[in-house]
């Protein structure tokens, strides 16, 4: 097994409001390894996105780091100052965001934004040198050289995603952060985006988070897939064994609602509405929506154990 | 721009000009029984005591001489020639004093006070307004945000009211009327620079600190809006500096709505702040237009007026060529 390139230890992100302190994300454990793509699926508000950003310590309040450790290639991401935590980012570990179409600074030209980047992260570069990494790079993600002297207005969404694409290998992280790159473009702009990932990836070697909800993209792109389910995850495991046999009960309702096109059958989903933050429910949280609960379920809460090898769940069934 | 559209949009302030001088014609001409002649030596008869057909023939000669016994067409071509000549005939009250005459002198007080005040509130209150929104600046500029939302409230000319009576009268450090010492001559030299700029801190700093509270608020509520934006988040995801992220990304986005109406209220510098000057018996634009006003001198409030008008329309005119060039966005292209 290759090393761990990023490990995140029992991390917990809290909101604080006027109805008391939110765990967004509570006691989130997992570990990515040089080179994997990781997948992280769950329903809107199950603290995806959040954990992402905790990464990237750019939480900001009234939310909070409360606890736990972001070891980066065995660097506390946790305790660095924040000039520390600013250098990291983009040279180490690089965001590629959630719905770019407002993502890049309307009034400043592409190259002018890539410049910007570069440079906040090595004042020595010369022009010559930042030009002709911009024109590396923009091939890289398949766009023309001139793309750099337009304005993001001028760009279609799928071009804006692969700028920033571009933009988070500019400085060759190690490890890709990608929060639902694919949102809010079409299917066939969707597959050139990942291909285009997949592809820097390779390049790269880098290790790439993909946090989204669409689970057939899932299937396709990643090695290994965690399920979150309020702040916590519940499931992990490599992603063919969890489509072919997923252990929690709520990735078994996931799976089983995605739609066929040899059956044509009533659509399906989970039942029951994701819990508040505010009340949440006691002993495992998804017991008030699991077809399979016991009585102990809602007194005691379960932990995330290895049942297989590499594969994790958080359930009491096993 | 291309030409097409840079021609199509000074013909637009031509028809506004043009548009705004016409209504200057036709308005006062539907006040029925306002003959400027016939009441202004009324208010002479009334004091000498003169007879009424006396008057009678006065009005005709005056008339004759004005041109109001023209038809009303061959009136208005004359008034439209004179106007794009700048010649808006004379005072009455100070007759025979042209109008035009009367506003070149007060011009430069007023454009040398305002323009530069103006300017000071803007880049003091804009910056004042993006740190109040940045939620990296020091607690202290999230204490100034009640203290400014006041002073955004209070009207320039009670806060004039205010510093005459705090530097005027209590302390008596700076001068609290007109635009130099009486008895001074206008001269080039060192002395009597020092004194303008003397008498003209008290009303500068009226409107200074009237606008400063203004233009903090606006950018303010902008700053606030542009930090939801994605662009704010990826940037500080790709590690850019603090101050990169507050000038160029932040505040380079917000200030397009500050910079209309910035240009806005360079057109209204031509006007002054006629309170403050009133209040400061400085002698600009405003205080030739209240006294314009209280005399009923008609020829004078014409002419200032549409300095106004003019004023304002350059001023749109200017924010309109220049946009394009501060968000690239907005284009004159057709589509």
């Amino acid at each position: 097994m290759s090393e761990e390139i990023l490990q995140v230890h029992n991390l917990r992100v809290e909101y604080y409001t006027s109805k008391g302190t939110l765990p967004a994300v509570n006691n989130v454990d997992f570990s990515l390894r040089a080179g994997e793509r990781f997948g992280l699926v769950g329903e809107s508000g199950s603290g995806k996105s959040t954990l992402i950003l905790a990464i990237l310590r750019l939480i900001q309040l009234p939310g909070r780091i409360a606890a736990g450790e972001i070891l980066l290639d065995g660097v506390d991401l946790a305790k660095l100052s924040l000039d520390e935590m600013r250098r990291k980012r983009l040279a180490e570990i690089a965001l590629i965001p959630q719905g770019a179409m407002d993502s890049l600074n309307p009034v400043v030209r592409i190259r002018d934004q890539f410049k910007l980047i570069m440079r906040a992260h090595d004042d020595s570069l010369s022009k010559a040198a930042i030009t002709e990494r911009i024109a590396e790079l923009l091939k890289w993600v398949g766009l023309d050289n001139h793309v750099a002297d337009l304005y993001p207005h001028e760009l279609s969404g799928g071009m804006k995603q692969r700028v920033c694409i571009a933009m988070a290998i500019a400085l060759r992280p190690k490890v890709i952060l990608a929060d639902e790159p694919t949102s809010a473009l079409d299917v066939i702009v969707q597959r050139r985006v990942m291909e285009t990932l997949a592809n820097v990836q390779e390049r790269l070697g880098a290790t790439v988070l993909l946090v989204g909800h669409d689970m057939g993209l899932m299937a396709q792109f990643v090695d290994r897939l965690g399920v979150m389910y309020g702040g916590k995850l519940v499931e992990v495991g490599p992603v063919r064994e969890l489509f072919k046999d997923p252990l929690h009960p709520y990735t078994q309702l996931l799976i089983q609602s995605l739609p066929s096109l040899e059956i044509q059958s009533e659509f399906q989903g989970v039942p029951g509405l994701p819990f508040s933050l505010t009340d949440p429910p006691s002993g495992c949280q998804f017991h008030p929506r699991c077809p399979r609960k016991m009585d102990h379920c809602s007194v005691l809460a379960p932990q995330l154990q290895e049942v297989r090898p590499g594969h994790w769940v958080s359930c009491h069934l096993y | 721009m291309n030409v097409g559209a840079l021609a199509r949009r000074l013909g637009l302030f031509v028809v506004v000009i043009w548009a705004a001088a016409s209504f200057n014609f036709i308005v006062p001409r539907l006040a029925p029984g306002r003959d400027p002649i016939q009441q202004r030596l009324g208010q002479m008869a009334a004091q000498g005591g003169y007879q009424q057909q006396g008057i009678d023939a006065m009005v005709k000669a005056y008339q004759a001489r004005f041109g109001l016994d023209q038809p009303l067409w061959k009136q208005y071509l004359s008034y439209l020639g004179d106007i794009a000549r700048l010649d808006f005939g004379t005072s009455i009250a100070l007759f025979p004093t042209k109008v035009s005459d009367l506003i070149i002198h007060a011009l430069p007080w007023t454009i040398g006070l305002l323009l530069m005040s103006t300017l000071l509130a803007f880049t003091i209150g804009t910056l004042l307004g993006a740190l109040m929104a940045w939620p990296r600046s020091p607690r202290l500029f999230q204490y100034l945000v009640a203290p400014l939302m006041t002073l955004s409230a209070v009207p320039y000319y009670l806060l004039g009211l205010i510093l005459v009576y705090v530097f005027g009268v209590i302390v008596k450090v700076f001068p609290i009327s007109g635009g130099y010492s009486t008895g001074a001559v206008p001269n080039l030299s060192m002395a009597f620079a020092w004194d303008i700029v003397k008498h003209s801190i008290l009303p500068a700093l009226s409107i200074v600190l009237a606008g400063v509270g203004f233009w903090a608020m606006g950018m303010r509520a902008m700053m606030v809006t542009v930090e939801g934006e994605g662009y704010m988040l990826l940037a500080d995801a790709h590690g850019l500096k603090p101050r990169t992220i507050f000038f160029q990304y932040g505040m380079r986005n917000a200030i397009l709505p500050q910079f209309t109406a910035l240009a806005l209220s360079l057109g209204y510098i031509v006007s002054g702040s006629i309170l403050v000057e009133v209040i400061f018996t400085y002698p600009g634009i405003g205080s030739v237009l209240y006294r314009a006003i209280s005399g009923a001198d008609f020829f004078v409030i014409y002419g200032v007026v549409f300095m106004i008008v003019v004023a304002i329309g350059l001023a749109t005119l200017l924010i309109d060529l220049v946009y394009p060039l501060l968000d690239p966005r907005i284009t004159y292209e057709r589509t």
